[in-house]
C-alpha cells in the first residue's frame, strides 16, 4: 500500500517559542534536529542555515538540543513566560520590620 | 514568513523492511538500552527499536541527579532485602517485589556498568572533598540518609550517551526514529507466544517488521490520558512528549496481562497548565531535598523529624530519627508510614496556625556551601531537564543561589494543586504483570522498567532492563524464530496508513481533548459502573465514528495521530479495569460511590485484566504473589551471582 500524495508539512504555531537559534552562531549541522526525541525540527531546506522549528508545541523542554550543540549560543532555549518562576533576594527577618 | 515546508525525508510509505534478531527491544530508554547489552553480552544477536534517538531519549535522557535503591553499594547499612520489604509495606503490598528486589540487589552493578561505559559516578575530582555526604575512600556521593548511604548523588546527564556507545560497541541494531506500533504473536489462548513487532519510520512512513525468537518491552508508561493541552503538548506530563503508552495499548490489543490499572492519582504535574518546569520552584523534595525553606517574611520553616521533634541543624535533616534504622525517600515515597518517615519541613497547617506568611521560598544561601553546592550545581544540573532549563537558564536570568531564594508555588509544597478529575499515572501506577523471570502471559514476551507494574525510578529502570534482557536472551536456547503472520502486516499497514489518505479530516489533537475530556468526566476522582460504563460507550463512539475521520500529511503527524489512538486503547483498557474492581481501596487511590466497603479482605489482591476477542478477562492474584523476596531470586539467578561476585567481588 502506498501514499501518493506529495509529503509537507505546515508550520504548526503554538503560544510559547521554547527554542531560539543565533543564525551568525549556527552552522547548519542539524545535531540538535537529531537529537530531539519529539523530533520537533526539520533540516532547513536552505544548507548551513539553522533547522526550521516546525512543533514548538510539542517541545518537551528537555534541553538535549542545547547540549548537543557545538556552537555556544546558537540555539537557545526558553521557557512559555507563564512558567518563569520568581526568585527574590534572600530576605532576613531582622530586614523585617513585621517580625 | 513560509509556513509550508516539502517533507525534507523520503517518501517511503509501502516499502517494508524485514529485521531478524534473537532479542527484539522495543524502547531505547534506559531499561531498553540495557535489556540489550544483557541480551548482547550473552552473544545473542540484538535489535533495539526506538522512537525518539537512543542517544538522549527517554525520562533520563537529558538526564538523573538520584539513583535509588543501591543497597549493594559499599558504603550502604542496609541489604536488598530490608529495602525492598520496606517498600512492599510502604504501598501496603500493592508494590512490585520482585522488581524492587532487583533493583536493591542488582541496581549498583548496573552503576558500574555505567562507570566502565564511561558515564560518571563518583566525585573523582574531589569537589565535594570533606562533605558529610561523600565517602572519601570511594568518591561516592549520598543523598537523603546519610547514615545508611543507600542513594546515590550521579552525573546522569553523562549516561544515555555512554549507553548508546555501549550499544553500538556490542553490535547491537538500534533503529532510531521507528515507533513500534503492534506485537505479532502466534498461537492462541494459554498457549500464545510473541513471535516479534510491527512499526512505522516516523520520517518516511517505511515499514517495518521485527522477527525475534524474544522480544523486550520497555515503551514506558501511559500519558495524557486525562491531562491535555493541545498548545503546549509536550509540557501536559512529566514524561516525554512521546512517552503515552504504546507499549501498553499494543499489549492489551495482544492479549497482555496487566495489573492496577485502576489506579490513578490527582495530578501532581502537568507544566502546560498548573504546574513550573520540573525542579524549577523553591521546593524542599527530591531534588532539593533538604532545602531550607523560609516564609514571606524571611522567617525559617522548622524541619521535623517523626515524632515532632524540630531539627536544629541542616545536618540532622539527613539522619534518621531516634530509635530509627532509615527512613525512605524518592520518586514514589509521599508521606511515608511512620516506620519509614524522614525529616519533613512543620505541616502546612501548623505553618499556618502559628502564622507564616505564604509565599514560601527555598532559601539555599542559609545553607552549608557543600549542601548547596550539591542542590544547586550538582543535583539541579544533573537532574533531567535542569542543565539547561533550569541551571542555565535562571543563572541567564540572574539566580545566584547565595543572593536569591526562588519561590515556591501554591499551598503545599508541589508548587501547584490539581482538581479531584485532573488525574495522572504516577506514583508507583499499574502496568505489566509479570513473573520471576520478569515474563508477561505470552510465551517469548518480557517487559521491564516503567512499563511493569509499580515501577519507580532509574535504578528499576537500569536493573529490570539488565534482568529482562538476560531471561529473554536465555529463553532463546533452542527457540526458533517465526515469521510474522503476512496477513497481520497486511492488516496493520492498512491501519496504520489510514489517517494519510483522508482529507479535510480530523486533527489528533481534537480527539485527544475528547479523550481526556471524557476521563475527567466518566473516570474522575468517584467511579461507579453507570458512570464507567456510559465513558466506554462514548470511548467506542469515538473509535466508531471519529477515528475513521482523522488525516495527516506526513509521517510525524501519523505518529501523533497514532500515540492518541494508542491513547484511547489505553483509557478503555483503565475503564474496564475500574470496572473489574467492586470497592474502594485507599492504597490505590480508587474511590467508588456505589460501594460502602474500602479495602475488604476480600479485595486485597492484585485484580489482572487481558483482552480476549475483544473482551475485557480478569483475573486476581494474591499481594505477595512473588513469595519471599530473597529466596526466590536466589533460586533462580545462581549463574548472575557467580558471575556478578567474579566481576565486582562479592558482597
Ligand atoms: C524529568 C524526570 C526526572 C527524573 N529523575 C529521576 C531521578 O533523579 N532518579 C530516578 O531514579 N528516576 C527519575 N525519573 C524517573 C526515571 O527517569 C524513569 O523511571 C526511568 O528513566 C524509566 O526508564 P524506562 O526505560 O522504563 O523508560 P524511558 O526512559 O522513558 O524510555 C522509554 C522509551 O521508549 C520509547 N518509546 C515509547 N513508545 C515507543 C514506541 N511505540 N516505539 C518505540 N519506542 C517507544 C521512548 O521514546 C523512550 O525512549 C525522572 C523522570 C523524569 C521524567
Ligand atoms: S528542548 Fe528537548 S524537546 Fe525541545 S527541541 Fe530541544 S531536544 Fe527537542
Ligand atoms: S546543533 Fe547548533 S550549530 Fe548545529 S544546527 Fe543546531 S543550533 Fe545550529
Amino acid at each position: 500500500m502506498t501514499v501518493d500524495k506529495e509529503l509537507w508539512a505546515v508550520r504548526t504555531p503554538a503560544s510559547a517559542r521554547p527554542i531560539t537559534f543565533d543564525s551568525d552562531r549556527c552552522i547548519g549541522c542539524n545535531r540538535c534536529a537529531n537529537i530531539c526525541q519529539v523530533d520537533v525540527f526539520i533540516p532547513n531546506p536552505e544548507k548551513g542555515k539553522p533547522p526550521v522549528l516546525m512543533w514548538p508545541g510539542e517541545c518537551y523542554y528537555c534541553g538535549s538540543c542545547v547540549m548537543v550543540c557545538p556552537r555556544q549560543g546558537a540555539i537557545t532555549l526558553n521557557h512559555p513566560l507563564m512558567n518563569r518562576a520568581k526568585f527574590v533576594p534572600s530576605r532576613r527577618p531582622e530586614d523585617d520590620p513585621v517580625c | 514568513m513560509n509556513n509550508v515546508y516539502a517533507w525534507p525525508y523520503a517518501n517511503e510509505f509501502g516499502q517494508r523492511e524485514t529485521v531478524r534478531s534473537d532479542v527484539l527491544v522495543l524502547g531505547g530508554g534506559l531499561a531498553g538500552c540495557f535489556a540489550a547489552i544483557a541480551a548482547a553480552r550473552k552473544g545473542r544477536s540484538v535489535a533495539l527499536v526506538e522512537k525518539g534517538a537512543t542517544e538522549r531519549s527517554g525520562s533520563a535522557g537529558s538526564g538523573f541527579d538520584h539513583w535509588e535503591s543501591a543497597c549493594s553499594n559499599p558504603c550502604s547499612r542496609v541489604t536488598p532485602k530490608e529495602i525492598a520489604e520496606a517498600y512492599i509495606e510502604e504501598q501496603d503490598e500493592y508494590s512490585n517485589g520482585i522488581a524492587h528486589y532487583i533493583e536493591c540487589r542488582e541496581g549498583y552493578d548496573r552503576l558500574l556498568d555505567l562507570e566502565d561505559f564511561g558515564g560518571k559516578i563518583r566525585d573523582t575530582e574531589g569537589l565535594f572533598r570533606g562533605a558529610e555526604f561523600r565517602d572519601e575512600k570511594t568518591g561516592l556521593l549520598f543523598a537523603y540518609d546519610y547514615t545508611n548511604r543507600f542513594t546515590l548523588r550521579v552525573w546522569g546527564t553523562t549516561f544515555k550517551p555512554a549507553l548508546y556507545r555501549e550499544l553500538k560497541r556490542l553490535g547491537v541494531r538500534v533503529f532510531d526514529r521507528v515507533e513500534a506500533t503492534c506485537l505479532a504473536t502466534a498461537g492462541s489462548g494459554g498457549e500464545k507466544r510473541c513471535t516479534g513487532a510491527i512499526g512505522m519510520n516516523t520520517r518516511t512512513g517505511k515499514l517495518m517488521v521485527f522477527e525475534a525468537a524474544a522480544t523486550v518491552l520497555a515503551m514506558s508508561r501511559p500519558a495524557r490520558i486525562w491531562l491535555f493541552n493541545p498548545d503546549l503538548v509536550g509540557l501536559c506530563e512529566f514524561r516525554p512528549t512521546q512517552s503515552i503508552g504504546s507499549g501498553h495499548a499494543m499489549g492489551w490489543r495482544a492479549g497482555v496481562e496487566f495489573t492496577m490499572m485502576e489506579k490513578s492519582v490527582r495530578g501532581e504535574f502537568s507544566a502546560a497548565g498548573r504546574s513550573f518546569p520540573p525542579y524549577g520552584t523553591g521546593n524542599n523534595h527530591n531534588t532539593w531535598y533538604a532545602a531550607t525553606m523560609v516564609d514571606a517574611r524571611g522567617v525559617e520553616i522548622p524541619y521535623v523529624d517523626r515524632d515532632g521533634r524540630e531539627l536544629k541543624t541542616v545536618s540532622e535533616r539527613y539522619r534518621p530519627a531516634p530509635g530509627q534504622k532509615f527512613f525512605l525517600k524518592g520518586g514514589v515515597i509521599d508521606e511515608a508510614k511512620y516506620p519509614y518517615r524522614g525529616p519533613e519541613t512543620l505541616d502546612y497547617d501548623e505553618l499556618m496556625r502559628r502564622g507564616y506568611k505564604l509565599p514560601f521560598y527555598a532559601d539555599l544561601s542559609r545553607m552549608p556551601e557543600m549542601e548547596r553546592r550539591a542542590i544547586w550545581g550538582l543535583m539541579v544540573g544533573e537532574e533531567g531537564k535542569t542543565r539547561i532549563p533550569i541551571l542555565e537558564n535562571y543563572t541567564r536570568r540572574g539566580f545566584d543561589p547565595e543572593k536569591h531564594m526562588l519561590q515556591s508555588y501554591g499551598t503545599g509544597w508541589q508548587s501547584a494543586s490539581f482538581l479531584g478529575q485532573e488525574r495522572q499515572l504516577f506514583g508507583a501506577p499499574g502496568g505489566i504483570m509479570h513473573d520471576w523471570d520478569l515474563k508477561t502471559n505470552l510465551d517469548g514476551l518480557y517487559a521491564a522498567g516503567d512499563q511493569l507494574f509499580a515501577s519507580d525510578c532509574c535504578g528499576f529502570a537500569c536493573a529490570t532492563g539488565y534482568y529482562a534482557g538476560r531471561k529473554a536472551a536465555d529463553s532463546v536456547g533452542g527457540a526458533e524464530r517465526e515469521k510474522v503472520d503476512p496477513a497481520l502486516i497486511d492488516r496493520e499497514e492498512a491501519r496504520l496508513y489510514a489517517p494519510m489518505l483522508v482529507r479535510d479530516g480530523m486533527n489528533w489533537r481534537e480527539l485527544n481533548m475528547a479523550i481526556s475530556k471524557a476521563m475527567q468526566n466518566y473516570c474522575g476522582e468517584f467511579k461507579c459502573d453507570e458512570l464507567l460504563n456510559e465513558g466506554l460507550d462514548l470511548l467506542n463512539s469515538y473509535e466508531r465514528d471519529s477515528v475513521p475521520l482523522l488525516c495527516c500529511d506526513n509521517p510525524h503527524e501519523l505518529m501523533r495521530t497514532h500515540e492518541v489512538l494508542d491513547i484511547l486503547e489505553v483509557a478503555r483498557l483503565i475503564l474496564n479495569a475500574c470496572l473489574l474492581r467492586k470497592t474502594s481501596s485507599a492504597p490505590l487511590n480508587f474511590r467508588r460511590t456505589d460501594s460502602d466497603l474500602t479495602d475488604p479482605p476480600q479485595d486485597r489482591a492484585f485484580l489482572t485484566i487481558r483482552q480476549e476477542n475483544g473482551k475485557a478477562v480478569g483475573g486476581r492474584k494474591p499481594l505477595r504473589y512473588f513469595g519471599d523476596i530473597e529466596t526466590e531470586y536466589i533460586k533462580r539467578n545462581e549463574a548472575y551471582i557467580a558471575e556478578r561476585d567474579a566481576r565486582y567481588g562479592s558482597r
